[in-house]
């Protein structure tokens, strides 16, 4: 199989790469548009902010490249975020594939208290930390890219914006609140979680990709 | 009664996570894992720990100098291979290049120390070159008897006249990611953690706290989790040495109603 990862700058192509590897799958590390076209599976990750990963994309023509894609595309972490409409994160327009906001964590209200998430459920420890890091569990899940993974495991996460939950959601979590730990339209996939660094849930995401 | 993170609003993991000393490309510590064809190799203990159900890896190379920085970066390749969740590397890390050639080879965070206070410009560059996510700032602190938490640098070795609380804050300010907060009283009396400091540090900051430093019974994890609200806690020797075990903790910490990944 002819796996392309989308070359551009962000900080996890390294580890999504050695994933593959782990899953014995050779992959091609490319901001080639015929490579990536030609492709059987397109992984585009990401790590950092979205408006200079936009930027990035658009400088090398990849924006368009992408949304022209036809062959399945999983999107992970920020290259999910970018799947959607817009981010709050720098007010950036995305690439508008999956028509959903990606929004910030809500900050608590007193001032001083930035960086915490409120939450008003009564009991004695009431905040949640932005960004949201570590394991948390999925549920919900509607797409073969969850097969064989059971409602409940742990996924790793690191983030501060997130899929707002819509028709699109084909997993759900929370922190706080109930949002889209996954996405899909069409042949486009998004997770916002690190299926790479995900332990045996992560590989197992990432295997059922592969067989899509 | 307050339990971290209730289950209604999150199921948020709080975080076990083993810690490797490095020297020379190799685990220092010892360890009791027999059946490891070589326990002495970082790789063989990292993947076992990972089966095992360890949340995230930290590895501290004890003696990275210039020279060994190059065999560092191929350890972490060679981890980064092999393991399949997140692990901070850290040792002698005092410029943005060093930490590009650490993410580079695949660690998905750094760990920095001594070169952060002499230098507090350090975490916001990385901030800004790789993002907060990756920056975990430690800090070895050790309570006086003035009753306050100092600042010590060089592994222990040399006191600072400042506060660990003021430290943390303003490395928050400059773009730290997680503190990874080690009691220099606790460290390696297997007594409990520093449940104060601790709390005192992981309710006041908007980031989160790996709490270091006198994990010796499967309790004192609850306490740390429980009473002083930590969203991490490390350990080596009692991991290493497999006087508690991994799986047998976690499921402690959930009979104790604490949200971990089983």
């Amino acid at each position: 199989m002819n796996i392309a990862i989308v070359q551009y700058n962000a900080g996890n192509i390294q580890s999504v790469l050695y994933a593959l590897e782990r899953l014995g799958a050779d992959a091609k590390v490319t901001a080639n548009a015929d490579e990536l076209r030609s492709a059987d599976k397109v992984i585009f990750p990401g790590v950092g902010e979205a408006g200079s990963a936009m930027d990035s994309l658009r400088e090398g023509g990849l924006d368009s490249v992408i949304k022209s894609l036809k062959q399945p595309v999983l999107g992970i972490c920020v290259g999910m975020q970018l799947l959607c409409a817009h981010s709050e994160e720098g007010n950036t327009e995305c690439l508008g594939i999956v028509p959903v906001a990606v929004r910030r964590f809500p900050a608590a209200l007193n001032s001083h208290d930035e960086g915490f998430m409120q939450v008003a459920n009564g009991a004695g420890n009431s905040v949640l930390k932005v960004p949201q890091v570590g394991w948390n569990t999925i549920q919900d899940l509607s797409s073969p890219l969850f097969q064989h993974i059971p409602s409940g495991s742990f996924i790793y996460n690191v983030h501060s914006f997130y899929a707002e939950d819509s028709d699109y959601t084909i997993a759900r979590c929370n922190y706080g609140l109930t949002y889209a730990a996954a996405v899909q339209k069409d042949n486009f996939y998004g997770v916002q979680f690190h299926t790479e660094k995900s332990a045996a849930t992560g590989d197992q995401i990432l295997k059922n990709f592969l067989a899509l | 009664m307050p339990t971290g993170n209730p289950q209604s609003i999150s199921n948020l993991a709080k975080r076990i996570i083993p810690c490797l000393d490095i020297k020379d490309g190799r685990t220092v510590k010892g360890t009791n894992f027999v059946e490891l064809r070589d326990a002495g190799d970082p790789v063989e203990l990292a993947a076992r720990y990972a089966v095992e159900g360890a949340d995230e890896l930290v590895f501290l190379d004890i003696t990275a100098t210039v020279e060994k920085r190059k065999t560092l970066a191929e350890l972490v390749k060679r981890i980064a291979h092999r393991i399949n969740i997140p692990f901070t590397v850290g040792g002698g890390i005092r410029s943005v290049e060093d930490v590009s050639v650490l993410l580079g080879s695949g660690a998905d965070k750094v760990s920095i120390n001594t070169a952060a206070f002499q230098n507090p410009e350090l975490i916001s560059g990385i901030a800004k070159a790789a993002g907060s996510q990756c920056v975990v700032l430690a800090i070895d602190t050790r309570l006086e008897e003035d009753g306050q938490w100092y600042v010590y640098l060089n592994g222990g070795r040399t006191k600072t006249d400042a506060l660990c609380f003021e430290w943390a804050k303003k490395a928050v300010e400059l773009g730290a990611g997680e503190i990874l907060l080690t009691s220099m009283n606790h460290d390696g009396t297997k007594a409990g953690f520093a449940l104060d400091i601790t709390q005192q540090l992981s309710d006041a900051l908007p980031i989160p706290v790996i709490a270091s430093g006198g994990g010796g019974t499967k309790e004192h994890f609850v306490d740390v989790f429980q009473s002083a609200h930590a969203d991490a806690a490390l350990a080596a020797s009692i991991f290493h040495f497999k006087e508690i075990a991994i799986p047998d903790l976690k499921q402690h910490l959930k009979e104790a109603g604490i949200p971990v990944r089983i």
